[in-house]
């Protein structure tokens, strides 16, 4: 027995026959994994037209919302897909995408969380939002304009925050006559980027949102192409959330003290395993104090376990009544991070004001909350070169490296080496604004002094 | 990891979060399914300690009175700290209108109790139930969403939010509600229930039940508080709620689903969003959600 819809009056004026829809993951699905994706590329390149033909044609879209977009099909003209993404009254008025939003599918594979970045220039800072969390990023391009500077823009955001897998999607092909010609230029045009930022995959299919050629479906019209649609990567690409070469690293978020009759002397540490692998019984140290002690237990949902790992949410319980607090670090004593107050980072810059060296704010490294000051800006990278260029203060969506001093020692990594403890963010201290996304480059003042034309700062 | 895994763990994150960044912090406790599985991820994130955090319920006066009982139940369970304020108070002490109409809903009134919670107790974040997958608005919204002092949301002035790094720094009057299940879909809350075998009020269970028939089909459940005439048909169902607004603006949807195993089969079949079925109030118009988030409703 099926749950009932509304009856047939709600929706009478759907024109979707019913056949349209088969069932193809009717069976439980439990033991699967969780893909992470971003879209991006410019205005007009069709990111919302190609979540909503993603949707739609895995059969992810509700009759309910199906009905609210026919309501808007204007005239006689297709039906709008754009609309399933742009859900502010603004994005409908303008058609643009101003803010990320986040639209979740299942197929018998995986769940999907996607993220819809905005294209216009104006809202880069929304689209790192997104990319910060991306397992894989579809680089869309308009088959008749080919590649442009937000094309390199978005690719090199992408491949910044660590972005391994990317997929170019050359767009419109129904426009452009479904040519193999146009598709292969804009896949040699792509390449010079990949090549230039190190990207360790991409792979180019050419595809038409609007017209639902290889989003889903593999398209008659495109004979000439013989990998995957869209949906079949997505489907097969590794994650690589579950891939976790890191240290082992946790932070303190907080202090459990419960002082009960039954537990007046229990003390412990809640936060969530960053990176690596902790076993109960072995040796740590808490930083930044130095202090050494033993990993008593594990505790994971009240039970105690051997061991845990990233990303598992834990409570940990030291064998010693050391003082620990709300950002410490407690790590194994084998390769221990860094100790420092003097960073070196590339920020993206976030404000509408600019920020120029002598800046003082607060730096926010997950639960470590200190005090910082901007004390170089050492270069600006131009995004559609890519070359670092001399630079004394950065605009509105600028890319920096930067120096830092702060009031305390950070417990930290590179980005390269650790996703996790290499990323902060920059926050003014009297408004509370978040000023820039920032990822450590290096730890140690000997390292700051590397060639500014170092390939691997971008290659993660 | 499982998927359910790793939600729960970014979940349980987020409300460590929300325990370490904020002095006065709540939890938005509707009685619904959603809210229950956070008292469950509560538990996961700070027993053996207390929820540093009050259960706060905003009672409209037309919940149904299933959905009371269990809120009282699970609260004394949990041995947490549970308070109750009233939208009939608002309307008297701010002698507000009260909705009229034949299905007078409050939903928009809650607003005014909450704001005047938030302000008497100085909540400085309110932790909430909702999820993107709910609708257009809730998906453009960030885990952490600061809010003014009148409780506006601002859609264009949102914070980035960048990895998993929340900022939860505000400006005295301001408060950020929270959103830990934001990725969680119905789904994937439904197989959180049956993994977790948490309990859930009745009213989520096939039952017979009397019924108002609605001009666009749905069902309203029959209730005091609906104002009908002889033009109402009444009928008797066997239905469930699969989401449980007040009594005035959630419709109940036919199902014969007796366990959590069936609720899933018939999600895997529905053709229609949880919102869809079930809301009236999202139908007013196509932005009602956004206008309503940004006067300050949940």
């Amino acid at each position: 027995m099926g749950l009932s819809p509304a009856p047939a009056s709600f929706f009478n004026f759907l024109k979707y026959p019913f056949s349209h829809f088969h069932i193809f993951h009717i069976q439980r699905i439990t033991k699967m994994d969780i893909l992470r994706f971003i879209t991006c590329g410019s205005v007009d390149d069709g990111k919302s037209t190609l979540i909503g033909r993603l949707l739609y044609d895995s059969d992810s879209v509700s009759l309910d919302v199906l009905a609210t977009l026919e309501k808007r099909r204007a005239g006689s003209g297709d039906v709008d897909l754009a609309l399933l993404t742009d859900g502010l009254k603004a994005e409908r008025e303008q058609g643009i995408t101003i803010d990320v939003a986040h639209k979740y599918f299942t197929t018998p594979r995986r769940k999907f969380i996607i993220t819809d970045a905005p294209g216009h220039v104006q809202y880069t800072r929304n689209m790192v939002t997104g990319a910060s969390n991306a397992d894989l990023a579809i680089v869309l391009v308009d088959a008749r304009q080919g590649v442009i500077e937000q094309t390199r823009r978005h690719t090199l955001l992408a491949s910044l925050v660590g972005i391994r897998h990317f997929v170019l999607a050359v767009n419109k092909m129904d426009l452009v006559g479904y040519e193999e010609r146009v598709f292969r230029q804009i896949v040699a045009d792509y390449q010079l980027i990949a090549g230039r930022l190190h990207l360790p995959e991409v792979v180019a299919i050419p595809l038409s949102a609007l017209q639902g050629d290889n989003v889903v479906r593999p398209s008659r019209h495109l004979p000439w192409y013989t990998g995957p649609s869209l949906l079949d990567h997505l489907e097969r690409v590794p994650a690589e959330a579950d891939a976790n070469p890191h240290e082992p690293r946790f932070q303190v978020q907080y202090v459990i003290r419960p002082q009960t009759e039954e537990l007046p002397d229990y003390r412990a540490y809640a936060g969530r395993i960053q990176s690596g692998r902790y076993r109960a019984g072995e040796r740590v140290r808490i930083l930044p104090s130095g202090l050494e002690t033993v990993l008593e237990a594990i505790e994971l949902n009240q039970q105690e376990v051997a061991s845990a790992e990233a990303p598992q949410s834990v409570v940990l319980r030291l064998r010693d009544d050391v003082d620990v607090s709300r950002g410490d670090s407690i790590v194994p004593l084998s390769a221990p991070p860094a100790l420092t107050r003097e960073l070196e980072a590339t920020l993206c810059w976030m404000d509408e004001r600019p920020l120029k060296a002598g800046r003082k704010l607060l730096i926010q490294h997950h639960a470590a909350v200190v005090k910082a000051a901007v004390t170089t800006i050492v270069d600006r990278t131009n995004v559609a070169t890519f070359e670092r260029v001399a630079a004394d203060e950065a605009q509105l969506n600028d890319i920096v490296r930067v120096r830092l001093r702060t009031a305390r020692p950070l417990v930290a990594d590179t980005y390269r080496d650790n996703r996790a403890t290499g990323a902060f963010i920059l926050v003014e201290e009297q408004t509370g604004a978040t000023l820039a996304a920032g990822l450590i480059t290096a730890t140690d003042p000997e390292a700051f002094a590397a060639p500014a034309e170092n390939p691997l700062a971008f290659s993660i | 990891m499982d998927y359910l895994d790793r939600l729960e763990a970014e979940a349980i994150h987020i409300l460590r979060e929300v325990a370490g960044q904020f002095e006065r912090p709540a939890l938005l406790f509707s009685g619904g399914k959603d809210s229950i599985a956070l008292t469950r991820l509560a538990e996961k994130a700070f027993r053996p300690g207390k929820f540093p955090f009050p259960l706060v319920h905003i009672d409209t006066g037309h919940n149904f009175p299933e959905i009371l009982d269990f809120r009282d139940e699970l609260a004394a369970t949990l041995g947490e700290k549970l308070l109750v304020r009233k939208v009939a108070d608002t309307i008297r002490e701010r002698g507000l209108r009260e909705p009229g109409g034949k299905y007078p809903s409050r939903n928009a009134l809650q607003t005014y109790t909450l704001l005047d919670v938030i302000e008497e107790f100085g909540f400085d974040a309110c932790i909430g139930g909702a999820r993107r997958d709910e609708e257009k608005a809730r998906a453009k919204e960030r885990i952490f969403s600061v809010r003014d002092e009148f409780g506006q949301w601002d859609p264009r002035r949102q914070r980035p939010e960048l990895w998993n790094i929340y900022n939860g720094r505000i400006q005295k009057g301001e408060n950020v509600r929270v959103f830990p299940i934001s990725n969680w879909t119905e789904l994937d809350v439904w197989n959180y229930i049956q993994r977790e075998n948490i309990s859930l009020p009745a009213i989520y269970f096939s039952h017979e039940r009397e019924c108002v028939v609605l001009p666009s089909g749905q069902l309203l459940g029959l209730s005091e508080h609906l104002n009908l005439d002889d033009t109402d048909e009444i009928v008797s169902r066997r239905v469930r709620f699969r989401t449980v607004g007040d009594s005035t603006c959630t419709a109940a949807v036919e199902s014969d689903a007796v366990t959590i195993d069936d609720i899933i089969q018939d999600l895997l079949l529905a053709k229609v969003s949880e919102r869809g079925a079930t809301r009236l109030d999202d139908n007013l118009s196509e932005t009602g959600m956004e206008d309503r988030k940004r006067n300050g409703y949940f």
